[in-house]
């Protein structure tokens, strides 16, 4: 046994000496397959970063650049690793959802607030706590609707929830793993300066879904000028927070590319938003057409006439 | 053996000792054996012990009963009796109706598993089935809400039996978040604490939410 312990230091030795030698040549090590593709993309991006400080604020990418290649050592079949995603405070948690809710112009979400430690607890509970947020306000807005009919009978409608989840993971995991498929395939023919890690984008995505929760909470008030105008504002904040994080990533390349590819991102979702809207949130009730009536034969606050 | 031969033992060494067990006297494994008491000291052993969980529960001080003897089977019993409670409600089809049995087994264990798993993730320092039991016992007080509910709805669902619902379940609601609370926070980095609690309020909204939204046939 201590003959292999001397045989192991002995190469951690050669490594380091040859490190020390050649500081940019990339490493492999044999128990980290995972990490390749992500440090050595690290160590392309590094002039290109100094390049987008503007975007950035302050000048610490080089610090950022190296605590990213350090962080996530551990090997992907163990706890540590995945305990590396969850590496934020409640501080931390609350400034990136703050940074989405109010998108500064010209600031990217991705540099001023994951900066290389993109955490999974944020998409996550964002989008457990939309998808009940979601079920139980169309319930409640469902039910204020149909409050006066002497037909109605109430029910929990607890199956939605379930379509719900289904609806808002899928986007959250799967739009960001179609785009970050795409960008990568897009950096492999037109040398892109800014390009994002999977988690990263994942991590943007979850933020950006924060908006709806007030929103579907305001949704419940039954008027269709009321949650169309909601609508609009949520998809600007949040469209607005996917698109300048994504601009720089695509502006390179060919116009039409990149302007496709924006579109669809915000095109996508904006049909998330008007889906679940029609979906969960039944049709307020029409006008009566006739607002002379007075109104006492049990019509509801809802059907009066604007 | 060979070796052995040369072997003795000098004579002024005194080997004293006893060789016999001595009878009645009681070595600590007995104290642990239970394999030869009757069935009936054993189940009543651990249903004293589930029920003294249920109080602690009940009036959440710290205490290490909880977290030290975890078990499972008050976390069992209390999601069997909720999701059964559930059952009967209103349905045109079925897919507007309450939640199924399966579905509420799985939103109480699944959402256990995973707020545990959240975390350990951020660095809690508790066990996995040491907060699976926490978090199963403190639905305590929502299964009672559910059964007074069940009893107020007995006499009538109008306005009034909805207020008093409302108040009773969100009563428990805050009785089962800060008992579980107590039990869990001390776990957590001081500075997380926040993130960990946060999931436990939305785990316990959603189950209100289905106590909440019963409504027999």
């Amino acid at each position: 046994i201590a003959s292999l312990v001397m045989y192991l230091f002995a190469e951690f030795d050669d490594a380091a000496n040859l490190l020390a030698a050649n500081p940019d040549a990339t490493t492999i090590s044999i128990d980290e397959p995972v990490e390749i593709p992500k440090t050595q993309h690290g160590r392309l991006q590094e002039p290109g970063r100094e390049e987008d400080d503007e975007l950035l604020g302050t000048d610490d990418s080089d610090k950022t650049e190296l605590l990213a290649g350090q962080k996530k050592s551990a090997p992907f079949w163990t706890f540590e690793y995945y305990q590396t995603f969850f590496d934020v405070d409640t501080y931390q948690v609350l400034d990136r959802i703050k940074g989405s809710v109010f998108p500064v112009p010209g600031k990217n979400f991705v540099r001023l607030y994951i900066r290389s430690n993109p955490d999974l607890y944020g998409p996550f509970w964002i989008c457990a706590t939309l998808v009940f947020t979601i079920a139980v306000s169309g319930n409640l807005s469902n039910f204020f609707i149909h409050l006066g009919k002497p037909t109605y009978h109430y029910v929990p409608e607890f199956r939605k929830v379930s379509i719900a989840a289904t609806t808002i993971y899928a986007y959250a995991w799967l739009v960001p793993l179609a785009l970050w498929g795409f960008l990568m395939w897009r950096n492999s023919k037109v040398m892109n300066i800014v390009s994002y890690s999977f988690l990263e984008i994942v991590c943007v995505y979850g933020y950006s879904l924060f908006i709806y929760i007030p929103t579907a909470i305001l949704w419940i008030i039954p008027q269709k000028v009321v949650r169309w105008v909601l609508v609009m504002f949520s998809l600007c904040l949040s469209g607005s927070v996917l698109v300048m994080t994504f601009w720089p990533a695509v502006r390179d390349d060919n116009r039409r590319i990149a302007v496709a590819t924006v579109g669809t991102i915000v095109l996508l979702h904006a049909l998330l938003a008007v889906g679940c809207l029609a979906y969960f949130f039944d049709a307020p009730e029409v006008d009566f057409p006739a607002p002379i009536i007075p109104a006492h034969n049990g019509t509801t606050v809802i059907t009066k006439s604007h | 053996f060979a070796g052995l031969a040369d072997v003795s033992i000098s004579e002024d060494i005194p080997v004293e000792g006893e060789i016999t067990i001595p009878v009645g006297s009681r070595s600590p494994d007995e104290d642990y054996s239970t394999l030869d008491e009757p069935v009936r000291d054993t189940i009543l052993r651990d249903l004293k012990a589930v029920g003294k969980k249920f109080v602690h529960v009940m009036y959440p001080k710290k205490s290490s009963a909880l977290l030290r003897d975890w078990d499972l089977w008050g976390p069992l019993v209390l999601c069997v009796s909720l999701a059964l409670m559930l059952q009967g409600g209103s349905a045109d089809s079925k897919d507007d109706g309450g939640p199924q049995f399966a579905e509420v087994f799985v939103i109480i264990w699944f959402g256990a598993v995973v707020i545990t798993l959240n975390s350990k993730l951020l660095g809690g320092t508790i066990s996995f089935f040491q907060s699976l039991c926490v978090l199963g016992y403190c639905v305590l007080p929502l299964t009672v809400a559910m059964l007074v509910c069940r009893l107020v709805l007995l006499a009538g669902s109008g306005t009034v039996s909805f207020i008093i619902r409302l108040i009773v379940v969100v009563a428990m609601f805050g009785w089962s978040t800060l008992a579980s609370t107590a039990f869990l926070a001390d776990s957590q980095p001081p500075n997380r604490k926040a993130l960990v609690v946060y999931p436990i309020f939305l785990f316990y909204f959603v189950i209100s939410w289905m106590i909440l939204t019963f409504t027999p046939q």
